[in-house]
């Protein structure tokens, strides 16, 4: 266990040193700690504004401020519908529905409890010649109907269920 | 970005010699992979051909290129709140004076553009400054870069000179407007949206303008992102302003207080008309509200953030009177203002849609048409659903 705890921060370490330990450059230390360990995680957010002498509340304040950064674990996969103008006009929100229906997700919640799945809306994906778009860990699917989306989730569920 | 990064380094090195700045940044959409990707490997390429880094083509010149990535805050479009976000501070914007120019990123002056902007500078300056400018309209000149998307038949990203009329966009260019299946049955325009959450709508009557920047500051639109979306006859008004809302509400970095609380409390006038609670006295607050958030906001954000209410109330107004005096929704988008009605002529008294009615509102019997009582009605769709001869029309 201990060793693991080790292993965690000197991850964190790697990020910090090649940013210089430059308290302006905390948004793309945030990214990439949070592309290593899917969220930030509060004890590394501690560790991180110590390293850079700022306060806690300064790096909790940027990590709330910006929609990219999450505070809690995501599921393995991270379906992205796009509700930009371009995708809402050509009906994103039946998606979203869609997905949160076949997923038994309520309004509130946004991963499944077994952490296999995390619905988010994002504001335009640039693919607005697609529309209505979703991406799923980052490969994009365009001209979306409720129906293929759904498909799309089973699959992914199938292909889960084998491992 | 994606397609010729080169293009906006070259802009922006033109422009670092030209007031002597030795770092540029560009600020880009982490939700833009392909974006990123490109630029950084624009960058590398431009570093080892010498184009970019100490001493460019051996003068003495030195220039260099960093990418940010933005971590999904659209008020770090506003210029002020970028410059926060390239610090590592939240994006929140300041007052202006000191501009940029003065006091910019790190303390220090700063000339800050969009892509579009820098990525125009080569291609002005290669065709020289004359030809480039006899392109668009006298005060508009050259060209812009649309995109165009909704109901049309052929969406993405075009370039037209500033002279191009809306028109020629929509059927020209983008194939004509479609119907909700994506069928074009021909004149069913309604209305485009631009500028993106902070442009206004554009109707019918503007079809023949062009798309110059005084014409769209006069009639309450302006360019903005550069967005075009067409709106087919079946769309909504209140629902996309409602929409725009909700977007500005949600983006509104909470700074300034009319901002903050004036765009919530629009987006609950806009539910109430949208829901068929509201009076009269809705629509005006709406409106004065709209105008204290628009005066009351320090940046771009807060002060355009009521456009879309206020053009949508300006050339839809039949629209929201509709919502909120004859409790009707004309497109019948809104679910709370649709009446459901089972067509007589159609009903075959199965009483399917009876048994399925949560809430007891249908009757008949057999041999006699079924009607659904409107006053129990809680016009949840499942009568429609459930019919089998299409006999329950909204």
């Amino acid at each position: 266990m201990e060793n693991a705890i080790a292993v965690k921060f000197d991850r964190v370490c790697q990020i910090l040193e090649q940013h210089q330990r430059d308290p302006h450059k905390l948004i793309p230390i945030l990214q990439e700690i949070q592309e290593e360990y899917q969220y930030l995680p509060e004890e590394i957010m501690t560790f991180v504004s110590t390293a850079l002498g700022l306060s806690t509340s300064q790096v909790y304040g940027v990590a709330t401020f910006y929609s990219h950064f999450t505070l809690s674990p995501k599921g393995k996969y991270v379906v992205k519908v796009c509700d930009g103008t371009a995708c809402h006009v050509k009906k994103s929100t039946s998606l979203i529905d869609a997905i949160a229906e076949e997923l038994g997700l309520s309004s509130s919640g946004k991963t499944t409890e077994d952490l296999l799945f995390t619905l988010e809306t994002v504001a335009c994906l640039g693919a607005c010649g697609l529309a209505p778009a979703i991406v799923i860990n980052e490969q994009v699917y365009g001209h979306m109907t409720p129906e293929s989306t759904v498909q799309l989730i089973k699959e992914i569920k199938a292909k889960e269920a084998q491992i | 970005m994606e397609g010729n990064p080169h293009s906006v380094l070259e802009g922006m090195i033109i422009a670092g010699k030209a007031v002597g700045a030795s770092v540029g940044y560009i600020y880009v959409r982490t939700e833009y992979p392909l974006a990123v990707s490109n630029l950084k490997l624009a960058v590398k390429a431009a570093e080892e051909a010498g184009f970019l880094g100490k001493k460019i083509f051996g003068s003495d010149f030195d220039f260099e290129m960093r990418i940010m990535e933005g971590a999904g805050a659209f008020v770090c479009g506003e210029e002020t709140a970028l410059m926060a976000s390239i610090e590592g501070k939240r994006g929140m914007p300041m007052p202006k004076p000191p501009f940029p120019a003065e006091r910019g990123l790190f303390g220090k002056p700063t000339v800050i553009n969009n892509v579009e902007t820098f990525a125009t500078v080569p291609v002005a300056m290669l065709m020289g400054v004359d030809v480039y400018a006899a392109k668009g309209t006298e005060k508009s000149s050259g060209t812009k870069t649309f995109a165009l998307t909704g109901h049309v038949a052929h969406t993405g990203l075009i370039e037209v000179p500033f002279s191009t009329t809306l028109r020629e966009i929509i059927v020209d260019i983008g194939g004509g407007v479609i119907d909700d299946d994506g069928v074009n049955r021909g004149a069913d325009f309604k209305a485009v949206q631009i500028g993106g959450p902070s442009g206004g709508c554009l109707t019918q009557e503007h079809l023949d303008m062009s798309l110059d920047y005084d014409n769209l500051l006069k009639v309450g639109a302006m360019i903005g992102s550069g967005g075009l979306v067409v709106m087919n006859q079946q769309t909504c008004m209140i629902k996309i302003a409602r929409f725009f809302m909700q977007f500005t509400q949600n983006e509104s970095c909470g700074k300034c207080v009319v901002c903050r609380e004036g765009t919530r409390q629009m987006l609950e006038l806009l539910d109430d008309i949208i829901e068929g609670r509201a009076t009269a006295e809705t629509i005006e607050l709406l409106e004065e509200l709209a105008h204290v958030v628009k005066i009351g906001s320090l940046c771009g954000l807060g002060k355009t953030a009521p456009n879309p209410v206020l053009s949508t109330l300006k050339y839809f107004r039949e629209e929201y009177d509709a919502h909120v005096f004859d409790k009707t929704c004309p497109t019948g988008q809104c679910e709370a203002l649709s009446r459901y009605v089972i067509v007589p002529e159609l009903c075959k008294s199965c009483s399917l849609c009876a048994r399925a009615c949560p809430v007891d509102a249908i009757s008949g019997s057999k041999g006699v048409p079924y009607v659904i009582d409107q006053e129990i009605c809680i016009r949840c769709g499942v009568c429609m659903d459930t019919c089998k001869f299409n006999a329950i029309v909204k």
